[in-house]
């Protein structure tokens, strides 16, 4: 499947306008951004907690420590996949305790990349709380967890794909959705 | 994704891609050291024993908070106290460990090519830990792992071994990996310590320390085995100390932004001085810290995707 069968769900603008809403809904309900400390995952949502921070600098002209974080050694399919996954660097070099901890990512989908950053999270220390922001929800969970803030609901089938392009990484901002059927 | 080996029985002869993913996992693995909780879960369910056969303490307790820290349990066991002092052979013991549902083997031994005859009897994965003098690979890779930590690259660097290169397993898993890697490697020590035929390492030879340190990068000062005296291999201590000993006035001749490294145990005042071993250029107990990272990155990559599991997964 090229990228030309792909639909595009948002473009350069729409990402835009979604993480500056993000930033100031994430600003609202944690009274500014003094408590904030922002933990993007590897790969694109790493991308997308650099481009929230900034927006919140933009708005409170507060910086807000930023971390990556590599879930891979907390999968819970290690021993299930006979490929290793790529185990990469994380960067957590900041006091998380007490602190409001937004974990951003790009994606959401079946939800167990999430369960993996919060088992890791918690052995760098305890948060007061753990917030989720993701550009995209698509559905189709397996495990009770859900996002406090969303850039934008797509609706899929369990096997369409949906891949979230950032310029710095892929040339150009945008969203695409594949559907499994014209596959 | 992965190594091209269920084994780490040797640098000589791995394929640079693999020593490459060795240090670039470790790389990783380095940073959860330095986390407040330094533990995280990818081994979590396998069983790892250490067999040692000849008396450690760096390695094994190495090996041992490696493996702790990637959630394995572990089992140390340690020749002296065990049943091989009743005559049991080494395949019956290794085989009845196996029997107790085990997945990983960590083992030295005072014979080269032990490991290897354990991959020939054992389904686990094995893991060399020294053996005679053939090879010490996780000490070689992470000497190697902190050279490149250093000046971020190994290639075209130049890297001294000096001392008794004939009985170290240590040099001869620098001497490979470092070569692999592309570096330029120099031995130097007493003819009577230089192994028969050492040329064909593919190494520059020298018994004139003054000479050989000229133009290098590295220092990697092997530790004299004073039992080596009794032999008759070198006449005095003094006299080793003289000519080979590693002094701060030797150090002018190397290369600026020169690094010491010692593998330990070190005899203070034969091989290095002092002054040398705790002076700014000294990466000693770096080494120590780094190769906890180094042997967490090799337990994970051969103990992570497990034989059974990665047929289960196949049929699936």
């Amino acid at each position: 499947m090229t990228k030309n069968d792909a639909i595009q769900f948002m473009d350069k603008q729409a990402i835009d306008r979604a993480i500056t809403r993000i930033a100031h809904e994430i600003l609202e309900r944690n009274g500014g951004a003094e408590s904030l400390v922002i933990v993007g995952i590897l790969t694109r949502g790493a991308d997308l907690a650099a481009r929230l921070a900034q927006a919140i600098n933009g708005i409170e002209n507060v910086v807000v420590p930023v971390g990556l974080m590599d879930i891979n050694l907390y999968r819970d399919d290690v021993n299930y996949n006979p490929d290793l996954p790529e185990v990469r660097q994380t960067q957590i070099l900041f006091d998380i305790d007490g602190k409001n901890l937004i974990l951003v990512d790009d994606v959401l989908y079946t939800g167990r990349t999430i369960r993996a950053a919060l088992s890791q999270l918690i052995d760098f220390g305890r948060p007061r709380t753990i917030q989720l922001a993701v550009l995209v929800d698509r559905g189709h969970r397996q495990l009770p967890i859900r996002a406090d803030y969303v850039g934008k609901n797509i609706p899929t089938s369990f096997d369409d794909d949906v891949q979230v392009h950032f310029a710095e990484r892929d040339g150009s901002d945008e969203v695409l959705l594949s559907l499994a059927v014209l596959k | 994704m992965g190594l091209s080996t269920r084994h780490l029985l040797q640098l000589e002869g791995a394929p640079r891609e693999d020593l490459n993913l060795i240090l670039d996992t470790a790389e990783s693995f380095r940073e959860i050291l330095d986390r407040p909780i330094k533990k995280v879960p990818p081994l979590r369910g396998k069983t790892v024993v250490n067999l040692f056969y000849e008396p450690s303490t760096r390695t094994r307790i190495s090996f041992e908070l490696a493996e702790k820290r990637l959630s394995a349990d572990t089992i140390s066991f340690s020749a002296a106290t065990s049943s091989v002092k009743k005559g049991e052979t080494l395949k019956d013991t290794v085989r009845n460990i196996e029997a107790m549902r085990i997945d990983m083997v960590v083992v030295r031994h005072g014979s080269a090519g032990v490991p290897y005859y354990l991959t020939q009897c054992l389904d686990a994965n094995i893991v060399n830990a020294g053996d005679g003098t053939h090879e010490h690979p996780t000490q070689g890779l992470l000497d190697i792992f902190t050279i490149r930590r250093k000046y971020k690259k190994i290639a075209g660097l130049r890297v001294l071994l000096v001392g008794d290169i004939k009985h170290s397993r240590v040099a001869r898993s620098n001497i490979w990996g470092l070569k692999t890697l592309g570096a330029s490697v120099a031995v130097c020590g007493p003819t009577t310590l230089l192994p028969y035929e050492v040329e064909r390492f593919g190494v520059d030879v020298y018994t004139d320390i003054e000479k050989a340190m000229e133009g290098v990068d590295v220092v990697n000062i092997l530790r004299i085995q004073l039992e080596r005296q009794q032999a008759g291999l070198f006449p005095s201590q003094r006299e080793y100390t003289n000519l080979f000993g590693i002094s701060s006035e030797r150090l002018a001749r190397l290369n600026p932004n020169y690094t010491i490294m010692h593998p330990g145990p070190m005899n203070r005042g034969v091989e290095i001085t002092n002054e040398v071993a705790d002076g700014p250029s000294s990466v000693i107990l770096e080494q120590v810290t780094n190769g906890q990272a180094v042997r967490m990155a090799v337990l994970f990559l051969l103990g992570g995707a497990d034989k059974r599991e990665t047929e289960l997964a196949k049929t699936e």
